[in-house]
């Protein structure tokens, strides 16, 4: 009698255990950017939601774990809030056999964030670049109060990191004082409760705190991260965030994609509070396919 | 001597005479002593790897274009027309790699932890080793190694929310998340480890030192003071340590709460990046076999050096202290 209820248990373990690696051998990995690990998320779940049998996992850790992740081989789309590098495409390519793809799913802004209490609004790139490399330490050098600017940045591992020093800092380096987070949530939550601070992050995540207009020079328009600003190019920081599968999407994973690029996942990038692609986005992903295969 | 014979059955063989059984028995102490040594063989192996991703920072000359041992050492030269300093900026167009500040960082933070812990772990463990009457020691002792219990993430997470806003307004700081907000939470996360080992110091005294001390008069606190303490001491300072070797290798209470800036300054009201922190951080990103990846796993080496040489002389006294109470050693 024991001996068959030992060998009866020993059976349903390895079934459970079977049938939960089963069904994780046909789950979708999505992995990479927190600046997109929301809508992912939130992508995921309408997609499994409305069709049965689909299973996507979605996890953050920034763009370049993503693609870190997608080299070793533990993900099938890496999520990046930035371009990847052509090293990381060779890297694809060579680790994994077939080139990545890239394709753009959602514009962003990248907001400037300041407390609410701060009187701040607006700021050119310059005067950005110029606080997080410490050059203007002070708030009153720009407008504001006197007191000392608190700055709060991301991980190097951010693509969100990378893109303000490639297109903010001019690839140059952040001051050593610059605070590093990790996740764009974390930055909101230490600038809401900072009064002195300043931070930078996707516009989807603008919630308890005031994202300041910008312009591109010290001389033009201050421009608020809208939708329209944001579709037309008009605001200076202005990105898109790329999906990038292992060559074309096919199957499984070119189901995903279409529903993400169509209506529907449009719509959920608006609910999550970034802006869908323009209509002649289509277009832009239509000329990255064809770059990607030269 | 009356002798004493068990029992055997003269009917059969006894265990142990079988073929049969004594072949399980030699299996059984194979597999038993293999657990053994595979625990010992993984931290070997452990020290291993460690060391071998690590050894590219002192011998390759790839690596060394980009980074060289006195290059992490010595001041680098940061944006042009300004002085030259301490930089960590591993993402860069000239990746600079300055290890003093993480050291510092990480040294700063343990000292608060340390500072705050202290008090109130060897306090209560001369409380609860000679004033306290037994019911309430064994009340103090499982309470005191709940704390050890903690997730050290909530403990971040608690830093984070709740205690650095609170720092901040009681001290009136510059920055919110720094090396004190860090440090302190740290410190809760060190108190029970400090405090067990110092009770079990405290305990180790012989009770003939108390008791001399008492006939001649002494009150509990100056038996305590004079007495018990400056014999316990060698113990005391093995809690320290070991305490010292907890708070330096948490990672997640100082990537949550202390505010990751790579600064070089003393002062501990401003932010710190520490080298456990650093790794966490940044070792999912980082490509495999760069210069990046080898100075992140030096820095891992590093770590685990100084804290494994601690946690050993602090366990080997420990071991001694035991014994001591035990009786079997002089």
């Amino acid at each position: 009698m024991r001996r068959t209820l030992r060998i009866a248990t020993a059976v349903g373990i390895t079934v459970a255990l079977a049938s939960a690696i089963g069904l994780a051998g046909n789950a979708i990995t999505i992995k990479g950017s927190d600046t997109m690990v929301i809508l992912g998320q939130r992508w995921a779940e309408e997609y499994m939601a409305s069709h049965k049998g689909a299973v996507l996992q979605v996890t953050g850790g920034g763009s370049g774990t993503g693609i870190a992740a997608m080299i070793n081989g533990s993900a099938d789309i890496a999520e990046c809030s930035r371009p990847m590098t052509d090293k990381e495409k060779q890297e694809v390519e060579a680790k994994r056999g077939k080139k990545p793809v890239e394709i753009a799913t959602a514009l962003d802004g990248l907001a400037i964030y300041v407390n609410t209490s701060s009187p701040i609004t607006k700021l050119s790139k310059t005067q950005i670049k110029g606080i997080f490399q410490g050059d203007i330490k002070n708030w009153k050098d720009v407008g504001g109060p006197d007191a000392d600017i608190i700055m709060y940045s991301r991980e190097n591992n951010s693509g969100t990191y990378a893109y303000f020093k490639e297109h903010v800092l001019q690839n140059e380096d952040f001051a050593p004082e610059c605070q590093t987070l990790p996740g764009t949530a974390s930055i909101i939550n230490a600038v809401s409760k900072d009064p002195k601070s300043i931070g930078y992050g996707g516009i989807g995540y603008a919630s308890g705190v005031k994202a300041l207009l910008v312009s591109a020079t010290d001389t033009t328009e201050a421009i608020e991260p809208t939708e329209a600003n944001v579709d037309s190019g008009k605001y200076p920081l202005a990105r898109y965030l790329y999906w990038y599968t292992l060559g074309e999407p096919t199957g499984d994973i070119k189901a995903l994609v279409d529903w993400v690029l169509g209506p529907e996942g449009q719509k959920i990038v608006s609910a999550v509070g970034y802006y869908p692609l323009p209509k002649k986005a289509s277009a832009a992903n239509e000329k990255t396919k064809t770059a990607a295969d030269q | 001597m009356p002798v004493i014979t068990p029992h055997v059955s003269r009917t059969r063989p006894s265990y142990g005479l079988r073929p049969a059984d004594r072949r399980r028995d030699r299996i059984m102490k194979y597999v038993i002593t293999g657990s053994g040594f595979a625990a010992i063989l993984a931290i070997i192996l452990i020290f291993v790897f460690i060391g071998k991703e690590a050894l590219p920072v002192l011998t390759s000359p790839e690596v060394h274009q980009e980074v060289t041992l006195s290059k992490m050492v010595t001041p680098l030269e940061g944006r042009a027309g300004k002085p030259k300093a301490y930089i960590w900026q591993p993402v860069s167009q000239v990746p600079k790699y300055s290890l003093p500040p993480l050291v510092l960082g990480s040294l700063k933070a343990t000292l608060v932890a340390l500072l705050f812990a202290t008090p109130f772990a060897i306090g209560a463990a001369i409380y609860s080793s000679e004033f306290a009457p037994r019911r309430a020691r064994e009340l103090i002792k499982p309470v005191i190694e709940m704390l050890a219990g903690i997730p050290s993430v909530v403990l971040g997470f608690f830093a984070l929310i709740v205690l650095a806003g609170w720092l901040k307004d009681l001290f009136d700081w510059k920055y919110r998340l720094n090396a004190t907000t860090a440090g302190i939470a740290l410190g809760v996360a060190a108190i029970p480890i400090i405090y067990t080992v110092a009770e079990e110091a405290l305990r180790a005294v012989p009770r003939q030192y108390r008791e001399a001390a008492q006939a001649l008069g002494a009150t509990p606190w100056q038996v305590a003071r004079s007495v018990v303490l400056p014999s316990a001491a060698p113990g005391i300072f093995a809690a320290i340590a070991l305490g010292f070797g907890r708070a330096i290798g948490e990672t997640m209470i100082v990537l949550m709460a202390s505010g990751n800036a790579a600064t070089w300054s003393w002062s501990l009201g401003d932010s710190v990046r520490t080298m456990s922190a650093t790794v966490a951080a940044e070792m999912a990103e980082v490509v495999h076999g760069s210069a990046h990846y080898n100075v992140l796993f030096f820095i891992g080496a590093l770590l685990f050096v100084v804290t494994f040489l601690i946690n050993f002389l602090g366990e080997l006294y420990i071991g001694r202290l035991r014994r001591r109470l035990t009786g079997s050693a002089a």
